[in-house]
């Protein structure tokens, strides 16, 4: 193989299959795929380093802004992680919402992922229908915490606001309304020969490399991989109601849709549990800690995408001296390593999509020598050469800086 | 034939397939979304499009071929004014055709993917190489189905190849698709047309999610406004020409009420068209070329064999 034999088709920056910013180069002989190369890193935005200038009841807030569809994961993960540190407990009607919240937000993330799948293989009609239910997924979030998609529900210690006993029937009527297309799209994937041709034996990811490279959520569990936070180390209400981790054995990107829609009868299993048990526990929403001791905390919560960690560090203080976040796209992103390569370049988009990628939550910046891999910048450096870049902005737009400040 | 009787039948013919085929865009994204639950475009949206691609700047890529570059839209767009002349000539006098021209028409009707082929790799893009590179793949994976069913109206019409003949056999002895072997070749030509029309499961070329438009990513301005106009002229050129072969098209002498029936049944293939392409996902091309020479072709060798039987 002569090296010019190989051609580079880019997907990114700028790209159609995906609305973020990155850049996977596919080295191709013809349309097959031989070598990738992941670039990302377009959209750091510092959320760590802005985490320790607010208080810890600001944070739930700012984290919320990682991620716009899984927005209650991070806010989730970040309020285990500070009732870790002093070892809290919140009411148990607290955790029934919390718990409430966050499937609900899996099913509206699954349903935009399967939209989105349907669109990136020329299957429109699959891309409308499904966000055409993800809309009353969206109403319900809106009746019961008063915002489609930043619900801003979650503080230390419990939540910020109580459902309403009226509002909770027309809740439980979307959840059954929700039952029958999610049956359909099921039906759809697992009928449709030519999606099965499309999909089927593309992309696999074996159970070695899945753990290998510590994949994470559907992307793992699609490989038989049974790994679920939720239930190896439940919080909020997870223990308290009946559910399944659903897993399948090929890996390929037929069985990651497999997976995600199964998972989505099971969040609305859980979130009818749920709904029943807030007509009855009626212990308080918010535990109304006011001291958050020196100390670290750790929390997880098993975001739409995988398991999302969050690190917290104390000193007694109002504000963390240390936030530390990983997204499962982290995890996740080097798998299409294995996914892609040996596909075609139709598969490798389908392949790309199928991990349900985040970038803007996996953004982290280091610099190293590419050829010794020696680390150039650190943390430090980093940050002296961010503060000299704002020095010199506020310098050269001193008029218009001003003008924003106020 | 005089020069000028020529150039107002191709006026004609690029005027009726020009129209006909906008209208067959709008409904073609009327019914998609409608289908999709969405409101769907204005009736003169095409008319829109066009008019405000064709006054946008034309960009040509650096390091491209200039001159194939623009020509290609060109090339595309006279070779389906010309088949529209030639078929719409065709069924206003049959008698007055000359022979062979079924072979020129299907020899016509590859030109517009050609020029695809030939502005692709005009622009020096890798993903337009790429799209022309699957388009030609694509051209030879339809052709010889879409050949081997147009046999058999050939062979029904007492092995003639000359589109007149095939239209006055049907008239007097009834439409190719009133048999066994037309019907076959009717379904095998639909299912080509998709292909030649690069419509969803076989919209390789372009797929948008994966090379980003593919042949068509460096076209802008007027030189992609002209590409557009002659995909939506061959959404009309295309049906009408199979309905020519297998229905008979329109017999407008025996009665007007045909004309209306020849437009519902125009119609009906629009609709098959769309609703195909809004139940199916884009196929891979490794899987397209398996799909028409493994399954396809065997098949329209089938019909044309019965239609030698007389079936």
């Amino acid at each position: 193989m002569t090296p010019n034999r190989t051609q580079i088709i880019p997907i990114g920056p700028y790209h159609p299959l995906q609305e973020e910013p990155e850049f996977f180069k596919l080295h191709v002989e013809g349309e097959k795929v031989v070598k990738l190369d992941i670039e990302i890193g377009y959209n750091h935005r510092g959320i760590e380093k802005l985490a320790e200038g607010l208080t810890y009841d600001q944070v739930p807030f700012l984290v919320e802004r990682v991620c716009g569809i899984c927005s209650t994961s991070h806010p989730f993960a970040c309020v285990n992680a500070i009732e870790d540190v002093g070892g809290f407990d919140i009411p148990e009607r607290a955790k029934y919402i919390r718990t409430f919240v966050g499937e609900l937000e899996r099913i509206h993330s699954h349903l935009l992922w399967l939209g989105l799948a349907g669109h990136f293989l020329g299957y429109n009609t699959v891309w409308m229908w499904a966000w055409k239910y993800r809309e009353p997924v969206l109403d319900c979030f809106e009746l019961l915490t008063g915002n489609r998609n930043h619900y801003a529900m979650f503080k230390p210690g419990g939540v910020r606001r109580d459902f309403e006993d009226e509002d909770l029937p027309t809740a439980m009527r979307i959840l059954d309304g929700l039952e029958r297309p999610l049956l359909m799209f099921a039906k759809i994937a697992m009928a449709d020969p030519v999606l099965q041709a499309r999909l089927k034996n593309v992309g696999v990811l074996t159970y070695e490399d899945c753990v290998e490279l510590g994949a994470l959520g559907p992307t793992s569990r699609a490989s038989g991989v049974p790994w679920d936070v939720r239930r190896d180390h439940p919080y909020a209400a997870y223990d308290l109601v009946e559910w399944d981790v659903v897993t399948t054995e090929n890996g390929d990107v037929f069985d990651k849709v497999v997976v995600r829609v199964l998972e989505m009868l099971e969040s609305v299993k859980i979130c009818k549990q749920c709904l029943e048990k807030l007509r009855e526990v009626r212990d308080g929403i918010d535990a109304n800690y006011k001291e958050i001791p020196p100390g670290e905390g750790i929390g997880h919560h098993e975001a739409p995408r995988g398991e999302v960690f969050h690190y917290v560090r104390s000193d007694g203080s109002n504000r963390p001296i240390r936030y530390k976040i990983r997204a499962p796209s982290f995890m996740n992103v080097p798998t299409n390593n294995r996914a892609v390569v040996g596909y075609t370049v139709s598969d490798a988009t389908i392949t790309l999509a199928a991990i349900d990628p985040c970038y803007c939550c996996t953004e982290r910046t280091i610099v190293v020598d590419a050829d010794s891999g020696k680390q150039l910048m650190g943390w430090k450096e980093l940050l002296r050469l961010s503060q000299e870049k704002t020095r010199k902005l506020m310098e050269k737009y001193k008029s218009r800086m001003d003008r924003v400040w106020i | 034939m005089s020069i000028v009787q020529g150039i107002g039948y191709l006026v004609i013919g690029f005027l009726a397939a020009a129209i006909i085929g906008m209208f067959a865009h709008w409904f073609d994204r009327k019914i998609t979304a409608r289908v999709q639950w969405r409101v769907g475009p204005p009736f003169f949206q095409p008319v829109y499009d066009l008019v405000k691609l064709l006054a946008k700047e034309v960009i040509v890529p650096e390091g491209a071929s200039r001159f194939l570059f623009l020509s290609a839209p060109l090339f595309g767009l006279a070779a389906v004014s010309v088949v529209s002349a030639l078929l719409i000539r065709t069924v206003i006098f049959p008698q007055q055709t000359f022979l062979g021209d079924l072979i020129v028409v299907i020899y016509l009707l590859t030109i517009p993917s050609q020029a695809v082929i030939l502005g692709a790799f005009a622009s020096a893009n890798p993903l337009a190489s790429l799209g022309g590179s699957r388009e030609m793949k694509l051209i030879l994976s339809y052709e010889l189905p879409f050949v081997l069913a147009i046999l058999v109206p050939v062979i029904k019409a007492g092995e003639t190849i000359k589109l007149g003949v095939i239209l006055q056999h049907q008239a007097t002895e009834g439409a190719v698709i009133a048999s066994i072997s037309g019907v076959i070749a009717f379904v095998i030509s639909l299912i080509c047309m998709q292909a030649k029309l690069a419509k969803v499961p076989f919209d390789v070329p372009e797929a948008e999610t994966e090379i980003m438009g593919g042949a068509y990513i460096e076209y802008s301005g007027a030189a992609l406004g002209l590409f557009k106009l002659t995909q939506w002229m061959m959404m009309f050129v295309v049906p009408f020409f199979l309905m020519m072969l297998f229905i008979g098209a329109v017999n407008w002498r025996q009665s007007w009420l045909n004309i209306v029936w020849a437009a519902l049944i125009y119609i009906g293939i629009l609709l098959f068209i769309t609703l195909v392409r809004n139940t199916n996902p884009r196929l891979r091309i490794d899987q397209i070329m398996k799909f028409f020479w493994a399954k396809i072709t065997p098949i329209a060798i089938v019909a044309v064999i019965l239609a030698f039987l007389g079936l």
